[in-house]
């Protein structure tokens, strides 16, 4: 063998184990953290979440999180596993389809609504407010005929 | 009634619909002897498949609730075996149903115990909440018509097994 072939050979027999190395280690390598996941489900039997929980069952579940972790699957991966287990009730977030929808709809139609009855309130009170300014007699800018007369009288009389 | 004030009770009212859902949904009664007892179809804990308390109708079946994490679980489990073996037969059955709990776990606990009576697995506590189980161990003897003959708020012993429920499997009442 040439050396120069022999070389590039050994190249890439070094780049394979390299890569090999690589892909292995990234496998194993935790995605998230036992406290990340358990900030986002729950302990069925408490009813609290898994990160306040310290019951036996609790206990079991944490493990059960933690093997998963090591094993390096993500987050989400590992919330499946989760409500394989246990059902749905295990994610602390209510989901977004079916009635836990509503958990997100309700308080964006609630803040819509009020949005729109304090517009129709602003809206009723400027109204209300021109009406009564247009309900309301003009307010003289100069003096009646009858006292612009004694002020022609009064000057009439001082006139020197 | 003006506009004003029919959204005003509309509102009222949504709000009270609202509650009365959530409680209806989140409370259980728990089932009282001599009601049906619930027969939803569940996993089998192994070997794949469901199961159902109702295969077993026109035999006496005590339900036992149990759970890997449970410490009485642990000291009941040998007792209920051991009835099994004695009176387990084509008249009666233990039934276990693993709730909330991890299936490798549950599974790991049937092997450690050499439990041979059927298993399912209610790993969301649904047919637990059916029951109205407030935790495990819970047992409930259900005769063969379906109907819940006694209700056991713990675990039971085998001087209980042999006391209380064996005299009712040989004296056939229903």
């Amino acid at each position: 063998m040439k050396p120069r072939l022999a070389i590039a050979v050994w190249v890439g027999v070094a780049i394979a184990l390299l890569s090999i190395g690589v892909l292995s280690a990234k496998a194993a390598t935790p995605q998230t953290s036992l406290s990340e996941v358990s900030s986002e489900v729950m302990c069925p039997v408490c009813g609290t979440l898994l990160e306040l929980a310290e019951s036996p069952q609790a206990l079991r579940q944490k493990a059960f999180v933690s093997r998963l972790v090591a094993e390096g699957r993500s987050k989400d991966e590992i919330k499946d596993a989760l409500v394989a287990e246990y059902g749905t009730e295990v994610l602390a977030l209510p989901q977004g389809s079916g009635f836990d929808l509503s958990a997100y709809l309700v308080p964006v139609v609630a803040f819509v609504l009020a949005l729109v009855a304090l517009a129709v309130g602003v809206l009723r009170w400027r109204r209300a407010g021109e009406s009564r300014d247009r309900e309301q007699p003009a307010v003289p800018t100069g003096p009646s005929a009858e006292d612009s007369e004694r002020l022609d009288a009064d000057l009439a009389r001082y006139d020197l | 009634m003006s506009a004003r004030s029919a959204i005003a009770v509309l509102a009222v009212l949504a709000v009270v619909g609202l509650l009365t859902f959530g409680l209806l949904s989140k409370g259980s009664s728990g089932i009282a002897v001599g009601e049906v007892a619930p027969a939803s179809s569940l996993p089998r804990l192994e070997g794949g498949g469901n199961g159902s308390l109702a295969d077993y109708r026109g035999r006496w079946v005590l339900v036992n609730f149990w759970a890997s994490w449970c410490d009485p679980c642990v000291e009941e489990a040998p007792e209920l075996e051991e009835f099994q073996q004695r009176h387990g037969d084509a008249g009666f059955t233990v039934l276990g149903i693993d709730s909330r709990d991890l299936s490798g776990d549950g599974r790991a606990f049937v092997r450690r115990f050499g439990l041979t009576y059927p298993q399912l697995r209610d790993g969301d506590g649904a047919f637990a909440h059916d029951f109205g189980t407030t935790g495990v161990p819970e047992n409930y003897l259900v005769d063969p018509q379906g109907k819940v003959r006694l209700a056991v708020r713990g675990p039971v012993t085998g001087e209980y097994l042999e006391d209380v429920v064996a005299p009712l499997l040989s004296g056939g009442q229903s």
